[in-house]
């Protein structure tokens, strides 16, 4: 029988909740990394066992984990253990993430700071990790402040793909109130080449030369914070899902409106119709119905919580503007929790999975595309990331 | 103060380091531990040693970018303050010669 195996990241440590098919009992591992703040946990398609782990600290900086026997165990990537190292220069750096500074990666010294003046970039954290659909030693990392890196040693070593940053649009890139992250990529799984990135606030972005050179993909979007809402960089993107069987065509849900492309971004148009706020942080699309999708409202970028103390995940079957509310077995009174943007996942089982965690430390799964919901586990630490794996 | 694993040496130049509790995980070690730093013993010489026999600390003391001790660590040697000194000023011979630890402490912050 299949397995589910859910990867979450909180504020202080990392779980691993797993199940059979059947998604009813669940056995709860962690806190792994426990006192760390997990951004984001993910494994490999290639190598289910591969596990990376973005694991940082306020007062520690970042660090990269790696688990190569599926979360049994956890590594930093090239590191040793109690074994005095090699005498010589360090072949694995995993926690050094420096900024192209090079003639070829154009790279931008400054972006716009929350009062207009321009600010250096400085690297933060790593919010997303991406690993290659095909190689379990390649994976992608986005960071604050927003750039992209690629290690294709298995974390031992990463490099920027400057040519983002060399847009030329920097200057006009912008933090959101949580800061300048590069938070969604997106692997085209029919095309290489091809990769979509998600930064606020600066917009989309998309390559189709393996991250040479980019372009915005942000025509459609309209931002009422910008002096130019319809400007071609400085959306607060809040989060992009795509069904791999069309990669042409993907869901945004934006600081505030539901967007949708069918064009790879070319072009979007609003899909928020009947949704009773626009509002949110995830989106996420059904593993096997390529139009049906799934958002969490919240009531505002003043309010971040649900409309009237009442969590409901809103989905549409109709790829956008016809949503309903689903609401079997969650909160429908006092819930005042936040669903942050790399909080939802969907497994690949035929009864397509669906979950969710909330700031609240709840971890909620549908185990029927989202008709019903129950807790996995109640009262984690605030949950930054949920990831899920169907073995 | 709680000694670990490696408490040896008293010899000039091996250096006894407190490590805060996090780093001790990271390090894979449970009490103070000892390197041997260059002299003249400073806190760079010090922190140059302490990277190079547990690699996994590069970054978590010292920022990468800029070389700098991070602002929420803060570093004590015999009681005193040494955050603000120059990183290339000999330390205490006490520190040097192993009698007393370093101590990198993290800020009491955060929730």
């Amino acid at each position: 029988m299949s397995k589910v195996r859910v990867l979450v990241g909180t504020r202080k440590g990392a779980f691993v909740l797993s199940a059979d098919g059947k998604r009813k009992d669940w056995k709860v591992e962690g806190p792994f990394f426990a006192g760390w703040e997990i951004y984001h946990m993910k494994g490999s398609p290639a190598d289910p066992n591969r596990i990376y782990v973005s694991q940082t600290s306020g007062w520690f900086g970042q660090l990269i984990q790696r688990s190569d026997d599926g979360g049994k165990t956890w590594h930093q990537p090239g590191m040793p253990d109690e074994a005095v190292p090699p005498p010589g220069p360090p072949t694995a750096l995993p926690n050094r993430f420096a900024y192209d500074t090079s003639e070829t990666g154009k790279p931008l010294t400054t972006h716009q700071w929350y009062d207009g003046t321009q600010h250096p970039w400085e690297f933060k954290r790593v919010w997303h990790l991406e690993p290659s659909l095909t190689d379990p030693n390649t994976v992608y990392a986005g960071v604050e402040d927003a750039a992209l890196f690629r290690s294709t040693d298995g974390g031992e070593n990463w490099q920027e793909l400057g040519g983002l940053r060399g847009h030329g649009s920097g200057p006009m890139w912008m933090p959101g109130a949580g800061g300048m992250g590069l938070h969604t990529i997106i692997l085209d799984p029919g095309n290489p080449d091809r990769i979509y990135i998600a930064i606020s606030a600066a917009g989309a972005f998309r390559t189709d030369d393996s991250g040479t050179t980019w372009k915005p993909i942000n025509k459609g979007l309209v931002s009422g914070f910008m002096p130019k809402p319809d400007a071609e960089v400085g959306h607060c993107v809040h989060h992009v899902a795509m069904h791999r069987a069309r990669p042409d065509v993907l869901f945004m849900q934006k600081h505030w409106d539901v967007m949708r492309t069918d064009d790879a971004g070319e072009s979007w148009r609003e899909v928020s119709g009947n949704l009773p706020t626009d509002f949110g942080f995830v989106i996420d699309v059904h593993a096997h119905e390529p139009e049906t999708l799934y958002v969490v409202p919240i009531k505002s970028d003043s309010e971040h919580f649900p409309l009237e103390g009442k969590l409901r995940v809103y989905r549409s079957r109709s790829g956008g503007n016809e949503w309903e509310p689903l609401a079997k077995g969650l909160p429908e009174k006092d819930c005042y929790v936040n669903v942050l943007r790399d909080a939802m996942a969907v497994d690949t089982l035929d009864d397509c999975g669906v979950y969710f965690g909330t700031t609240g430390g709840q971890v909620y799964a549908s185990a029927d595309a989202g008709e019903s919901w129950m807790p996995i586990v109640h009262d984690l630490p605030a949950v930054l990331s949920v990831e899920v794996q169907t073995l | 103060m709680t000694m670990g694993e490696s408490s040896k040496a008293e010899g000039a130049g091996t250096v006894r380091v407190a490590l805060p509790y996090h780093l001790r995980n990271l390090a894979h070690v449970t009490g103070d531990v000892e390197v041997e730093a260059a002299p003249p013993v400073t806190v760079r010489s010090v922190l140059d040693a302490l990277e190079a026999r547990y690699p996994m600390l590069r970054g978590t003391i010292r920022d990468y970018s800029t070389g700098q001790r991070r602002v929420f660590l803060r570093f004590f040697a015999c009681e005193e303050d040494w955050s603000l000194e120059s990183v290339d000023k000999p330390l205490p011979e006490a520190i040097a010669k192993g009698k007393e630890p370093l101590l990198i402490l993290g800020a009491i912050a955060g929730g």
